[in-house]
């Protein structure tokens, strides 16, 4: 670029820099109202004009993780003194909360379909990541007859659209008993995310230098030992970049686990918009599940930020 | 390609004489991936197959009749079905068109000195990587008519987003863009960091105008990676469901994955949804086959 810039261009990137500001502001206004909105008040979410500047509270997070009801009659003074902070947050917004005969409160749905996203996504990850790994070396380093062909194959099942492959899967797991099972999801996950761990990490093995692992082997190294000592360790970055996406695939992800879980292994995507259900709903509350929900995918952005065009393009594009 | 580096599979050679075989260690590597997609992908859609040619329905205990190819005469005969597919293909060219526009003018823009531009464009990234069905479910509020910010902000009285059924359709749109953009975004940006500057000088050393620099330099050399994110978005886009089913219930956002739920899990037509099943399943695989052809285009320069 000439270094002496004529008085336009300046004023140009000043306009630039302007309206990238204000591109940003409009794509992070929602994830900022979802933020917002799940430290509000309940009388203060559904306002006109909305509610800008309000004293934040944690309501919503106790009404999210306790079960509560309607509070049918005040609670007496005394009640209300000897209630513990969140319980009397729950009563200031005209709810109680539900105990069982023992006087134990009781965790609402959320924390266990909080707990089957961990799960699935977790296991389904390490399960896909591990597979994807061996597989990429094996075609990154060895003759495979048709390899093209192969590796198309092995995209094109990440192509399905997932209500397709739902309909017969819930018939066999039907058959099998896998429906609403940890397990069964885990699968399906798996299945999903494996091609994709495949051509990534594809691309990640390609780049590491065949000569560090020729060398090995002259030095005595078996082949397995030269994969273990060398290879997996020289494309660590690459696991931990498919493992976050993979990760952020099966927590993400709505269809399947709408389809195939009802209660014992649902997840919260089909979990979250469940509660909507008819009548007012209370949006702090969706809020703050929201909320939780989006927080470590946000994280692993940021961790991720340069790897996020590579996994985009499935590991064609490089920079 | 690699192939003329590729470690031949010799069972003689010194490293195999220790420990397992090329061979077999290529083996052992990739077959379990292969065999695991295809009891797990490629099985089931034979299943699916299978009860295309059938009457049976998953909610009752009757056995399935074959009856032949009538389940796909039936829907290519359908009008609804029509329709559905009609309604997808609106919404992939808003929705696809919109991405292009958003995307790949946000990346013009990004694509100078600014002050903070990496953290920028990481914040700007951030809705594409959030849960469709989540945040989906939270634009309800956005849109909503008497207190949604987004009529407050644009100063929309009461405007009805998504119980108009002329508007849903865009309002979903709208949503996928906000969500999507950033992709498209992604992808032109390394698109447009290639494009040699001098290029860029030389035009500038003949006095050419910015409309021909963008249409003669830019846009030629961005071409192939802003096709893969189109073609990419654009089968995404066909196969959307979970934005249009948690957003909306108007019969004018119906798209065809959401035709294919209901058939399937809610009226129980297992055999009909099955060869719907595999009209889209054709019409995918005709995208990927594009994709895939673009990819390796792209891998090759």
């Amino acid at each position: 670029m000439a270094a002496v810039k004529t008085r336009s261009e300046v004023a140009l990137n000043r306009i630039a820099i302007a309206s990238v500001l204000i591109v940003t502001i409009i794509f992070l206004a929602p994830i900022y109202w979802i933020t917002s909105t799940a430290f509000k008040p309940r009388n203060l979410a559904t306002t006109i004009p909305p509610t800008v500047m309000f004293e934040p509270e944690i309501s919503p997070f106790v009404k999210l993780f306790l079960r509560r009801s309607q509070l049918r009659e005040q609670p007496t003074p005394e009640e209300y003194a000897a209630a513990p902070w969140w319980e009397r947050l729950v009563f200031d917004g005209g709810e109680k909360i539900v105990r069982d005969g023992r006087g134990n409160v009781q965790l609402s749905g959320y924390p266990s379909r909080f707990a089957n996203s961990l799960i699935v996504a977790v296991v389904s990850t390490v399960l896909a990541v591990g597979m994807g790994t061996l597989t990429a070396y094996g075609f990154s380093r060895f003759k495979v007859a048709g390899e093209q062909d192969w590796l198309f194959f092995i995209l094109s099942t990440r192509m399905l659209p997932p209500v397709v492959v739902a309909i017969p899967m819930f018939l066999m797991y039907r058959w099998f008993g896998l429906n609403d099972t940890h397990i069964g999801l885990i699968i399906l996950y798996t299945a999903f995310n494996l091609s994709f761990s495949v051509w990534l990490m594809k691309g990640f093995i390609d780049e590491i230098p065949r000569e560090y692992e020729e060398a090995a082997l002259v030095d005595g190294y078996t082949r397995m030992e030269a994969f273990f000592k060398i290879v997996l360790p020289e494309a660590a970055t690459g696991i931990a970049a498919t493992a976050v996406f993979c990760f952020i695939i099966a927590w993400n992800e709505y269809a399947f686990a709408l389809i195939m879980t009802r209660r014992t292994a649902q997840t919260a995507p089909p979990f979250i918009p469940s509660q909507v259900g008819s009548g007012l709903p209370d949006w702090t509350v969706i809020a703050a599940g929201t909320f939780l929900f989006l927080l470590p995918v946000a994280i692993f952005t940021f961790l991720l930020r340069n790897h996020l065009l590579r996994g985009m393009s499935f590991g064609a594009i490089r920079k | 390609m690699a192939s003329m580096a590729m470690t031949t599979l010799d069972p003689q050679s010194r490293a195999a004489r220790r420990g397992w075989s090329d061979l077999t260690i290529r083996n052992m590597f990739i077959i379990p991936t292969i065999v695991f997609l295809i009891v797990f992908n490629i099985f089931p859609l034979l299943y699916s197959l299978g009860y295309s040619f059938t009457d049976f329905r998953a909610s009752t205990n009757a056995p399935a009749n074959f009856v032949g190819l009538a389940n796909y005469k039936a829907l290519l005969n359908d009008p609804f079905i029509w329709r559905n597919f009609a309604i997808t293909a609106k919404y992939v060219i808003v929705s696809v068109a919109g991405q292009v526009v958003v995307g790949f003018g946000v990346a013009m823009l990004l694509n100078r000195s600014i002050p903070f531009k990496g953290f920028i464009t990481t914040l700007l990234l951030l809705p594409m990587m959030l849960s469709m069905a989540v945040v989906g479910l939270f634009w309800k509020l956005l849109y909503d008519p008497s207190f949604g910010i987004i009529n407050y902000a644009f100063g929309l009285d009461r405007f009805e987003w998504l119980s108009d059924p002329d508007v849903a359709l865009y309002a979903v749109a709208i949503t996928d863009i906000w969500m999507w953009s950033p992709f498209v975004m992604l992808l032109s940006l390394a698109g447009l960091s290639a494009v040699p500057k001098h290029l860029y000088e030389a035009a500038a050393i003949d006095r050419a105008g910015p409309f021909y620099t963008f249409f003669r330099i830019t846009l030629p050399l961005v071409a192939p990676i802003l096709m893969i994110a189109i073609i990419f978005r654009t089968m995404e886009a066909f196969k959307t469901f979970d934005l249009a089913y948690i957003l909306t219930s108007q019969p004018t956002t119906e798209v065809i994955s959401i035709r294919l739920y209901k058939m399937a899990f809610q009226e129980w037509q297992t055999g009909m949804s099955c060869a719907l099943a595999y009209i889209m399943l054709i019409m995918v695989v005709a995208i990927t086959n594009i994709y895939v052809k673009y990819l390796n285009k792209v891998k090759e320069r």
